[in-house]
């Protein structure tokens, strides 16, 4: 079996050109769907908007500036994170979401019937519908391409190896020198998202940010759905048994009146 | 801000409203006919029958709309071939194919009973043993058909859904007030004893009450997020606690000559309201969250 592959993807080098954003459409040959994909949506230079059934690759545009125009920007190429403790496959009631030998997290197309509680159940946001296939779509990390041995379309086309593409093990010791060595360079706000097995496991695909997650639309604290599962469930047993008692509680005070009225009606 | 607001919005519409609705009158009203069916009196023989056709109506529509739902329907049958403990969809998949069995054999010993059928096979249905069975699995299916939706709910990422775990009793106490309020309506033109009527009628107030005390819970388990509720969604879920709470236990009360015609109308519309405002907000509130950077 081979070992856990993933994506180390380091938003300081991102220079926002979304050639990984073209690669996967090109590799995954995914369609241009709708008329909003062709036009401006106002926001920075963000017109893919969001990840969904026909976007598997997402560079965000975050501008942080002052009145004066003096700040930075912030770009993220964001994908699905392959979760080792993923929500989606948890909760997939046809078993189209599967584990791979690679540790990734592959939707099986010939099997999804479209029920769409993954996209529900994914803390990120990262899966939706392709309104053209009707099933749930996300990254693949480019299972063909791994099982061929080659690297994901996203990350041979980065031309700055923001996203870098290898064994998980390998990608956490360079990402923790990364985050050593902007922390040496004055960039003390440098930490990395997901690379900790106390996030789901661990994301297989994990990124290093200099700003709090939700600057870059990420969840603070995600967690699986099957956190309210136990509570939940034990709360509506609770409430059917004390329906229960009422219903038939109901029925004997019914029949004891009726008693009552039938001995009233004929003295002994 | 809740870590709920990340998350992309199932596209759960219609469909899934209406099933929840339906799902919640023909569970409850399997359990209200099992009830009767154990424990209940000659005179309650056509509430029961009643009761039986509604479950096993509710749960062809149910499944006729889970699979229109699907954005691939002809691979419905792809949730019956795995399972998992875990997932409230799998589970519940399950249990609307048993429920539908179950209750379709109840219903065919009531067709035998009120003689519309006479199949061997099925006088057997109506038997006092396997009655009993087909009564007390069936009402312990439609008491889950009932809630489960609810729970399906909150084991997702969405906001409001999962940021409560009081949905599944809600929806629970909800289904069994509807289906209670459908058999008194429907009942009382079917024959329906004066008897099993108050039964029912008792019964409801008391889901009624305890379904107010569970929407309570899950408002105040919101904390914060609760503030969604100020506005046009506000105005919905008052809408819902007028009709589903407020007005029947008032009709109720003062017993107005024609309260059992309206009551149960009132609370079946309540029922249907609450699950449009639960599905629907949950996407309707999205702007609030939305991150600088978008999902």
């Amino acid at each position: 079996m081979p070992e856990a592959m993933g994506f180390f993807t380091d938003t300081t080098v991102c220079i926002g050109c979304k050639a990984c954003e073209v690669a996967c459409k090109s590799w995954n040959q995914i369609p241009v769907v709708g008329l909003e994909s062709l036009t401006m949506s106002g926001l920075s230079y963000d017109n893919t908007r969001q990840l969904d059934g026909t976007h598997w690759r997402h560079v965000k545009f975050v501008e942080q500036f002052d009145a004066e125009r003096n700040g930075r920007w912030l770009m993220m190429s964001d994908v699905c994170k392959h979760c080792v403790e993923a929500p989606c496959l948890e909760v997939c009631p046809t078993d189209a979401i599967v584990r791979t030998e690679f540790d990734t997290v592959l939707i099986r197309q010939d099997i999804c019937n479209g029920c769409r509680l993954c996209i529900a159940a994914c803390p990120f946001g990262v899966i939706d519908i392709n309104p053209i296939a009707g099933t749930a779509q996300k990254c693949t990390l480019c299972y063909d391409r791994l099982q061929n041995g080659l690297v994901p379309a996203c990350a041979q086309a980065c031309p700055t190896q923001s996203i870098q593409f290898g064994p998980i093990e390998e990608l956490k010791v360079k990402a923790r020198r990364r985050v050593g060595d902007l922390h040496a360079a004055g960039e003390g706000r440098a930490h990395l998202y997901g690379a900790d097995a106390d996030m789901l496991g661990g994301l297989n695909s994990f990124y290093l940010l200099v700003d709090e997650p939700e600057v870059y639309g990420l969840p603070r604290n995600p967690r699986s759905p099957a956190r309210n599962l136990a509570k939940s469930g034990l709360l509506s047993a609770v409430g059917a048994a004390i329906a229960a008692v009422l219903a038939l509680v109901g029925l004997r005070d019914r029949r004891i009146g009726e008693v009552a009225a039938e001995e009233r009606a004929s003295p002994p | 801000m809740s870590d709920t607001f990340f998350t992309t919005s199932p596209h759960w519409g219609w469909y899934i409203v209406l099933y929840f609705f339906v799902g919640g009158i023909a569970g409850g009203a399997m359990f209200l006919a099992s009830c009767l069916r154990l424990f209940g009196r000659a005179v309650d023989r056509p509430v029961m029958h009643l009761g039986h056709y509604l479950a096993v109506a509710g749960a062809a529509f149910s499944g006729l709309l889970l699979t229109v739902d699907l954005s691939r329907p002809e691979r419905f049958w792809r949730m019956l071939t795995a399972f998992k403990a875990g997932s409230p969809m799998s589970v519940g998949a399950w249990v609307v194919m048993l429920f539908s069995l179950v209750a379709s054999l109840a219903a065919l010993a009531s067709l035998t009973e009120e003689k519309r059928v006479s199949w061997r096979f099925a006088a057997v249905l109506g038997g006092r043993t396997i009655g009993s069975i087909v009564a007390v699995v069936g009402g312990l299916l439609g008491l889950f058909l009932a809630g489960y939706t609810g729970v399906l709910l909150a084991v997702t990422n969405r906001p409001l859904w999962a940021d409560s775990t009081w949905l599944g009793v809600l929806f629970l106490f909800s289904g069994l007030s509807t289906a209670a309020a459908a058999l008194v309506f429907l009942g009382r033109r079917r024959g329906a004893a004066t008897e099993s009527v108050a039964w029912l009628l008792r019964f409801d107030r008391r889901v009624i009450l305890l379904e107010a005390v569970a929407l309570v819970a899950f408002l105040g388990s919101l904390g914060s997020l609760a503030r969604v509720f100020v506005g046009g969604w506000g105005l919905l879920l008052l809408g819902t606690i007028a009709l589903a709470i407020v007005a029947p236990l008032w009709l109720e009360a003062r017993r107005r000559r024609n309260h059992a015609f309206a009551a149960p109308l009132l609370v079946l519309a309540g029922g249907l309201l609450l699950r449009v405002v639960v599905i629907f907000s949950s996407s309707g509130i999205e702007p609030i969250g939305t991150g600088v950077a978008g999902r």
